[in-house]
């Protein structure tokens, strides 16, 4: 290291090569290798909707989601099927990016912002499961909502009477791990199924309770230790997509029997 | 040019008698955090066995060319791109593991022996010894991970590689499985052990008392 690379003009050309080089490399790894993490990122979801799609066959993930699962999107307004767009506009519809899009989104108000969530997509994805026969299995709802630090995403998939939750998952969250990163622990999202989402007079029931929820409770979950943010930011995402700004029309239609005859 | 015996000294030496990690100890945080299963660890050793040998063998090529007053950024502009280079293929190929690994292939950015070995070493040294050396103390990073790994997920779940070799109660089994190890606090105990064991066998490791 001799004194004549001490100079100013060499050190900033020196810098500027090597952030040069290592900007390319970096920019061609990020480019290159986009197209498979966003298939990745595809499959993960699949995997996430077949966990709690509950199917027991020994076919292919592209398999089942030919024949088993039915991709539909549903008004969130109405609650009715939107019936006027081809397969491949359904499947390739992006629910995140449209509750970006004025267009495609509202913004909801503050007292409708119960998950903090801020804006909702006028339009959301619904996966029906079928067994080999055709038989409705489960609906697969996509929900989302404010944690302590991040959105976190679920699905939920609920018996064909529109109420009583067979499986959960959360998929993508941010929490704290091994406190509020619990919402994926197998055991807690357990606690979820036969649970009942709505009480007697329809309204929108599932409550996260500190400590023990009381025995034989249809709409209680335990709390998670050490996550009570998290845990009101998880009642809080049921709340509000149960209710009349989430799948609250849609939930309703299907407890009156609209799945029933196709 | 160097010897090949010397050479051999250069990337055996950080494996065990020099390991960064026992000896040095560096690198701590990650091995507390990604060896609650011995895939993770693999995954990780193999990372950063990448990451040290390549920023060793960039920065010792132009050694000479760094100037001394930003040479600490240079190193660590190129450390971070290979370490976004190795996070970017990780997300494309072995997705599963880096939602796992998450944050801590970032943070290999900051960890002390990537740092540690361009500075002390290919600031000073031909490419060719310090790619090897990069490989040396990746491996004895590896080796200490793997170890510890391998007790963590053993006595943690039952297992390895998330094979089944401890059948656990939950499970039907017998073996009910050690809480503790499945928190990153319980890397510690093992490492503080492993340390121990490694300055019995090597006594001239042990610092004079002060």
């Amino acid at each position: 290291m001799s004194n004549q690379q001490e100079t100013f003009g060499r050190t900033i050309i020196v810098v500027l090569a090597v952030c040069l080089v290592c900007s390319i490399i970096v920019a061609g790894a990020a480019v290159g290798l986009r197209p498979m993490q966003i298939a990745n990122k595809e499959i993960d979801k699949q995997k996430n909707i077949l966990a709690v799609a509950g199917l027991t066959t020994d076919k292919s993930t592209k398999e089942i989601f030919a024949s088993n699962i039915e991709t539909k999107l549903v008004d969130i307004e109405t609650g009715e099927f939107v019936t006027d767009l081809s397969k491949e506009e359904v499947a390739k519809y992006d629910q995140r990016k449209a509750s970006k899009d004025p267009e495609k989104s509202v913004k909801l108000t503050a007292d409708q912002n119960i998950a903090k969530i801020n804006r909702r997509a006028n339009l959301a994805t619904v996966y029906l499961v079928s067994d080999d026969n055709g038989q409705l299995q489960r609906i697969i709802l996509p929900v989302h909502g404010a944690g302590l630090w991040s959105t976190m995403y679920a699905f939920v998939a609920v018996k064909p009477d529109g109420n009583t939750i067979d499986a959960i998952t959360y998929y993508e969250q941010g929490e704290t791990p091994g406190l509020g990163g619990e919402v994926e622990n197998p055991r807690w999202r357990g606690l979820f199924v036969g649970k009942e989402l709505f009480d007697a007079d329809g309204n929108p029931a599932i409550k996260i309770v500190k400590g023990q929820a009381a025995a034989g409770s249809k709409h209680e979950i335990d709390g998670l230790s050490g996550a009570t943010l998290t845990s009101v930011g998880v009642e809080h995402t049921f709340t509000f997509w149960l209710g009349e700004q989430g799948f609250g029309p849609f939930l309703s239609k299907v407890r009156k029997g609209a799945l029933n005859n196709g | 040019m160097a010897k090949s015996s010397e050479l051999k000294e250069v990337l055996t030496s950080p494996v065990v008698s020099n390991n960064p990690i026992a000896l040095q100890v560096l690198g701590v945080c990650s091995a507390l955090a990604v060896t609650a299963t011995l895939q993770n660890a693999v995954v990780m050793t193999l990372a950063v066995l990448f990451v040290t040998a390549f920023s060793n063998l960039f920065i010792s090529s132009i050694r000479n060319y760094i100037p001394n007053s930003v040479r600490i950024i240079v190193q660590m502009a190129i450390i971070a791109s290979l370490v976004i280079v190795v996070d970017q293929a990780l997300k494309a190929f072995a997705f599963g593991i880096s939602k796992q690994l998450s944050v801590y292939v970032g943070l290999i950015i900051t960890n002390c022996i990537v740092m540690g070995r361009a500075e002390a070493f290919a600031m000073k040294n031909k490419p060719f010894p310090s790619f090897m050396d990069g490989i040396g103390n990746g491996l004895g990073y590896g080796l200490i991970l793997v170890l510890v790994g391998a007790v963590r997920e053993l006595f943690g779940s039952g297992a390895l590689f998330g094979i089944e070799i401890l059948p656990l109660i939950s499970n039907g089994g017998w073996y009910q499985s050690n809480g503790l190890l499945l928190l990153p606090p319980s890397a510690f105990f093992i490492i503080g052990g492993i340390i121990w064991a490694i300055r019995v066998i090597k006594p001239e490791q042990v610092e004079p008392k002060e």
